[in-house]
């Protein structure tokens, strides 16, 4: 294997290697950053083209391009509250709010070396982890996955930082969202009131759109002076590009864990990017010694999710390339790919073609770390513009850029005015401090969900009390424990913040220990 | 002198006008079809059997009709979305969509509302389909569809085939086989055919009605047991057939393209025409193979009697069972 691999580094240091690995990198951030093309989308799009070349050759530049595509994900996120991909839901919460502050340099540097690091690790997973890991995700059943969306839906307990109840309000109201439309399993149409295209239901990034950027927009705009830009006050720290770099590296525990917890939800069929980065922002939140600071713009929250997203991609092909089972939509296409040319997956697949599957993960690989460079430099070049622009053209330029989103994930004028309307609504729960975020965990989870209860209980229609195989299989009490423990932390934490403070310093006025009270 | 410019620029604009005209009207006229890009849209998710099958065809396309081809998306409720945006597309033949059966017939009969009927769309053309198969772990004790057969009469109920959806050709497929061979099984759909695969692989099911494709796909993780062909098919020489081991079960997914019923004929039959030419290719019809799709040449004709044929079998047997309103 290890030869196999050397063949695979030195095949991918020849210049016309490296020239293809940085134009697929570089086309896949632009359609990333761009809300409604996904990675999906643009990998289908070059399909075509890699007709033309040799297998190798296409199938580096489709791993590049949808490792590229995953990362572009973070800079509209960060920079406009719009996350180009369910990938990068969770790096809104607070990259914006970085943004907000005048640190969105910081932010896209931790963007920008958590997607490197989490890239390389999941590729190295891939490498030497693949059989194992490939078979452990198939004790994944039905039960599991119900699990696996309520595990996801703790993290509402942990987002609602001000009152639980609102959250839950929130969450409530996702959860509704995601019944619209025919049901998962059993094909019943609900809640489309007459409209046929509702059969659909309600479609995810154009809800994404309208729950986060709609409202910032609005926001925007109420401000009164003609000349504002997007951040605060322009207290941009003038830490150098490599002091930055230095300091999210630091943070080593937490790259570790998103890393791990990325590849590990990647190999998932069908839960894959979008649960991978909520799951590992809850987690580095957990972990965190100042837990209360995230939401308000904590690097921490925003590499931990886009470390967690790249980290799906290397694990994502782990079920792909062994057993033919896509780990997420874009391994769908590639593996179509492979069957095109003749390539079927499998152990074997490792053997018969081993220079070619190798010279492609290593070619994962390369394209993360030629992220670095190019987020470095072109990320933050747009960073800077988006910055220097008032927000009298900015907030036409997201709106525009909010509508396209909305209408190209499937060139629908009716996703538009969903877009809207739900941004809309999204402005006013707002001002009553219902956020969007639990609303979209409610959206994304609340179909998984269903799906594992319905299938859970018609596959083991067999038993006598087939509700029961929910709280028997031993993943599935490994899980239902990690749901306890997720629901109960952050009350825990927060008892124990207070006794600590009781203890420590009670003669401190209350205003002041209170962060950011000034803005 | 005065009435002669005057006379010169009226033939002038005339003129104009009549080139504008001839213009506009070009590329909507028939028999000039096609002038422009026409766009192939799938009602799918990019990624699946559609989608591949149309990036195959693409450049062909292009090369025979002499205009670019361009595939878009346009999914949602199992393809329901596209095929009602269908209906209300103009029928000039620059949007031509891909369509599937069952799909097309199940999806208005059992929902109340799809947004369309099936008499609303016109197949110009059926090229493609992937008869079901009958898949269990290679584990299993299940050796052949007697040794199923009998497991499942041992408990009612008890066994559960995955599949891909509902009401689609692998939930149809598992109704007919318990209808054949009266036997009760539960069936579980799948949100597609990678998660139904990976259910069968962890074991969490007893079988999978999937496609031939699959059977492939997963080389010797699963069993194949039967196909849903009239005979053996040529990818897959070692697997029999339904047929041949008693139970007259042939169904699968069809895979065409459609436009709205009111094309001209001229336009229907440039683009049969073109599809019919592409399925000759032999780099084509290699990579059918490769993948174990079934090459198929149903023409309009072909495909409404096609049609029509399965929508009496599907009906009498949902009719059945209790499963129409």
């Amino acid at each position: 294997m290890f030869d196999l691999l050397g063949q695979g580094l030195l095949a991918n240091l020849t210049p016309a290697m490296l020239l293809l690995v940085l134009v697929g990198t570089l086309s896949g951030m632009t359609i990333g950053a761009m809300p409604g093309l996904s990675a999906t989308m643009g990998v289908a799009l070059l399909v075509p083209f890699t007709f033309a070349m040799e297998p190798t050759s296409g199938l580096v530049l489709l791993g590049a391009f949808y490792m590229g595509a995953i990362y572009g994900g973070s800079f509209t996120a960060i920079l406009v509250n719009a996350p180009g991909t369910p990938s990068s839901i969770a790096s809104a919460f607070d990259g914006y709010p970085l943004t907000k502050k005048g640190r969105s340099e910081y932010a896209i540097v931790g963007a920008t070396m958590g997607s490197f690091v989490g890239g390389i690790i999941g590729v190295i997973a891939l490498i030497f982890l693949a059989p194992p890991l490939a078979q452990f995700s198939l004790r994944f059943g039905p039960q599991e996955y119900f699990w696996v969306a309520i595990f996801g839906l703790t993290i509402i307990a942990s987002l609602a930082t001000g009152s639980l109840l609102k959250g839950l309000i929130g969450g409530l109201f996702g959860l509704l969202l995601a019944t619209v439309g025919i049901a998962p399993v059993g094909g019943d149409v609900r809640f489309i009131f007459g409209e046929s295209t509702l059969q659909g239901g309600i479609p995810l990034v154009p809800a994404l759109i309208g729950l986060f950027t709609i409202p910032e927009i609005i926001s925007l705009v109420a401000r009164r002076t003609r000349d504002a830009t997007i951040a605060d006050d322009d207290q941009q720290k003038k830490d150098t590009v490599w002091g930055m770099v230095k300091d999210v590296l630091s943070r080593w525990g937490n790259l570790l864990r998103s890393s791990l917890i990325g590849a590990a939800v990647g190999i998932l069929p069908g839960a894959g990017g979008s649960i991978a980065n909520l799951v590992a922002y809850n987690e580095a939140k957990r972990a965190s010694k100042h837990p209360e600071t995230f939401g308000t713009g904590e690097i921490d929250g925003v590499i931990a999710s886009e470390t967690a997203n790249n980290a799906t991609v290397g694990g994502g092909f782990i079920p792909t390339l062994t057993l033919g089972v896509p780990g997420t939509p874009p391994d769908a296409i590639i593996l179509g790919v492979l069957l095109l040319h003749g390539l079927r997956p499998g152990a074997q697949l490792f053997e018969t073609s081993g220079p070619l599957v190798y010279t492609f993960i290593i070619a994962l690989a390369v394209a993360a770390v030629m992220m670095v460079p190019v987020g470095l430099i072109a990320g933050r070049g747009l960073q800077r513009g988006i910055m220097a622009l008032p927000v009298r053209y900015l907030a036409p330029s997201i709106t525009v850029l909010a509508i396209v989103g909305a209408y190209a994930i499937r060139n629908s004028v009716f996703d538009v005015f969903i877009m809207l309307a739900l941004g809309v609504v999204a402005y006013l729960l707002n001002r009553v401090g219902i956020g969007g975020a639990p609303i979209v965990l409610g959206l994304v989870l609340g179909t998984i969900a269903e799906t594992g209860l319905v299938q859970g209980i018609l596959t083991s229609s067999g038993e006598d009390l087939p509700w029961l195989t929910f709280f028997t299989r031993p993943i599935s009490i490994v899980l239902i424990v990690m749901c306890v423990v997720s629901a109960v932390w952050p009350f825990v934490q927060k008892r124990r913040a207070e006794a600590r403070r009781a203890q420590a310093v009670p003669a401190v006025p209350v205003g002041q220990s209170e962060r950011g009270g000034k803005n | 002198m005065n009435s002669r410019r005057t006379l010169l620029s009226l033939i002038g604009m005339l003129g104009v006008a009549v080139l504008a005209a001839g213009c506009s009207a070009g590329g909507d006229s028939p028999a000039g079809y096609p002038e422009k890009r026409i766009d192939y849209v799938l009602p799918f998710d990019p990624g699946g059997e559609s989608d591949i099958t149309a990036r195959l065809q693409q450049e062909l396309l292009t090369d025979i009709l002499g205009q670019s081809v361009s595939v878009s998306y346009k999914p949602g409720g199992g393809g329901a979305l596209g095929w009602s945006e269908l209906t209300r597309t103009a029928p000039n033949g620059y949007t031509i969509m891909g369509s599937n059966l069952p799909h097309i017939i199940l999806q208005p009969m059992l929902r109340g509302d799809a947004g369309y009927a099936t008499e609303d769309i016109k197949q110009v053309y059926i090229f493609q389909s992937t008869p079901n198969a009958l898949l269990v772990p290679a584990d299993s004790d299940i050796q052949d569809l007697d040794d199923f057969v009998a497991a499942a009469k041992a408990k009612p109920g008890g066994l559960s085939i995955g599949g891909s959806g509902d009401f689609t050709a692998n939930h149809l497929g598992a109704l007919l086989l318990g209808d054949l061979a009266d036997i009760d099984v539960t069936y579980t759909p799948f949100t597609g055919t990678g998660t139904a695969v990976a259910a069968i692989l962890g074991g969490h099911v007893d079988g999978l009605m999937s496609y031939s494709p699959q059977v492939i796909q997963l080389g010797d993780q699963v069993r194949a047991i039967a196909v849903a062909t009239d005979e053996r098919m040529d990818a897959l020489p070692d697997v029999p057939t339904f047929k041949e081991q008693g139970y007259d079960l042939v169904d699968g997914a069809y895979r065409g393209i459609s436009v709205p019923t009111d094309t001209p004929d001229e336009v229907v039959e440039t683009l049969r025409a073109a599809f019919e030419q592409v399925n000759q290719d032999p780099g084509l019809i290699a990579a059918f193979k490769e993948q174990a799709f079934v090459l198929e040449n149903y023409g309009p004709e072909e495909a409404a009697e096609l049609t029509a044929e399965r929508a009496s079998i599907y009906e009498d047997l949902l009719d059945r069972l209790g499963m129409l309103d």
